[in-house]
């Protein structure tokens, strides 16, 4: 199986669990073990689309239990005899393997997966930036032989760019160093907010300047942090900046001075 | 039906406005080369034959890093040549 494996460094993999609430596509080639008509494999194909329950497959990493799956999209691009060739859009954690094992189900002929590539990871996609291991090699080599940063910075991206399906918040510079350590994030800390936003929905905290301070789960609506001039609008998850980038304009809570000085 | 994620529009609305003090912090794509790996991701064509995990392992060794993670293995299907 070949295709976009987005591969984060050091610190950037606080964001990985992020980059799993932002769905996958892949192409495929599924083998039928009969032929089957064109339309009745569309037909079949069709109904696999919107909520699934899919076992995960014998050879699986997560626990062998039922579970949901949404199919975004499902196209039928080509049949050739016995192969069907199709595009799929869906959650993190589907098994493309099981859907052609069921499509197959479903069909009576049986079916299994031939060939998988992925094309997509969230907004990492088959672009100019996506890099093979031997592009990685030279561009390393260029930095420790000839001290050149250029390849490496075209290779790699600011973990940043793996964030931007998730709805923002642009924080004050005065909010970030409590985030970072581990406050929820008050409405006075707000600038910028995204639409979209809901209670319960995952969205990552930004500084002016667009680095990422935290995932963050809201506790608020859009609407509302709009509206409102006090209250926690979201919860802190994931720290992702380190503490004392940004300066210490918070205090301690009274109650927690008073125990100190007891 | 749920909207695919990468077709979701958003708008930005603006709360409040303030200046960011340049002496702190840093814009992601200025960032020096040591930091800029530390806080970087690679978009990377997994090719075929070895897994996931020895991928990400090579990674690390050609970037002499400590720690790199993937999103979700991309198995290796039965029966493909594995190096």
């Amino acid at each position: 199986m070949t295709g976009i494996l987005p591969v984060a460094l050091e610190e950037a993999t606080k964001i990985v669990q992020a980059l799993l609430l932002m769905g996958k596509e892949y192409i495929c080639i599924m083998q039928l073990h009969n032929p089957i008509s064109e339309n009745i494999l569309k037909d079949v194909i069709n109904e696999f689309i919107g909520e699934i329950y899919q076992r995960p497959p014998l050879r699986a990493s997560v626990k062998r239990q039922v579970r949901i799956r949404i199919i975004y999209y499902l196209n039928l691009l080509e049949v050739q005899s016995n192969l069907a060739l199709f595009q799929v859009g869906c959650q993190s954690g589907t098994y493309i393997r099981k859907l052609c094992y069921d499509i197959g189900e479903a069909l009576g002929c049986g079916a299994h997966m031939k060939e998988l590539r992925r094309t997509r990871v969230g907004p990492f996609i088959e672009d100019q930036t996506l890099t093979n291991l031997y592009d990685l090699v030279y561009a390393q080599a260029a930095f420790t032989e000839e001290g050149s940063e250029t390849k490496l910075r075209q290779i790699i991206q600011p973990m940043e760019n793996g964030l931007t399906l998730l709805p923002k918040v642009y924080i004050r510079d005065s909010a970030v160093d409590a985030i970072c350590h581990g406050a929820h994030l008050a409405i006075p800390g707000i600038l910028k907010v995204e639409t979209g936003i809901k209670p319960n929905t995952i969205l990552t905290l930004f500084t002016q300047k667009g680095e990422a301070v935290a995932l963050a789960k809201a506790t608020m609506s859009t609407e509302n942090i709009m509206k409102q001039d006090h209250g926690i609008a979201a919860k802190t998850l994931r720290v992702i900046m380190p503490i004392n980038t940004y300066p210490k304009m918070w205090r301690a809570s009274k109650t927690r001075l008073t125990k100190k000085q007891i | 039906m749920r909207p695919i994620p990468w077709e979701v529009k958003r708008e930005l609305l603006i709360k409040a406005e303030e200046e960011t003090n340049p002496d702190y912090g840093c814009i992601p794509d200025e960032r020096p080369i040591k930091d800029y790996i530390k806080y970087g991701v690679i978009n990377l064509d997994k090719p075929a034959g070895p897994s996931s995990h020895e991928v990400v392992a090579w990674v690390k060794r050609i970037l002499n890093l400590q720690r790199a993670g993937h999103s979700g293995t991309l198995e290796a299907v039965a029966g493909e040549t594995r190096l």
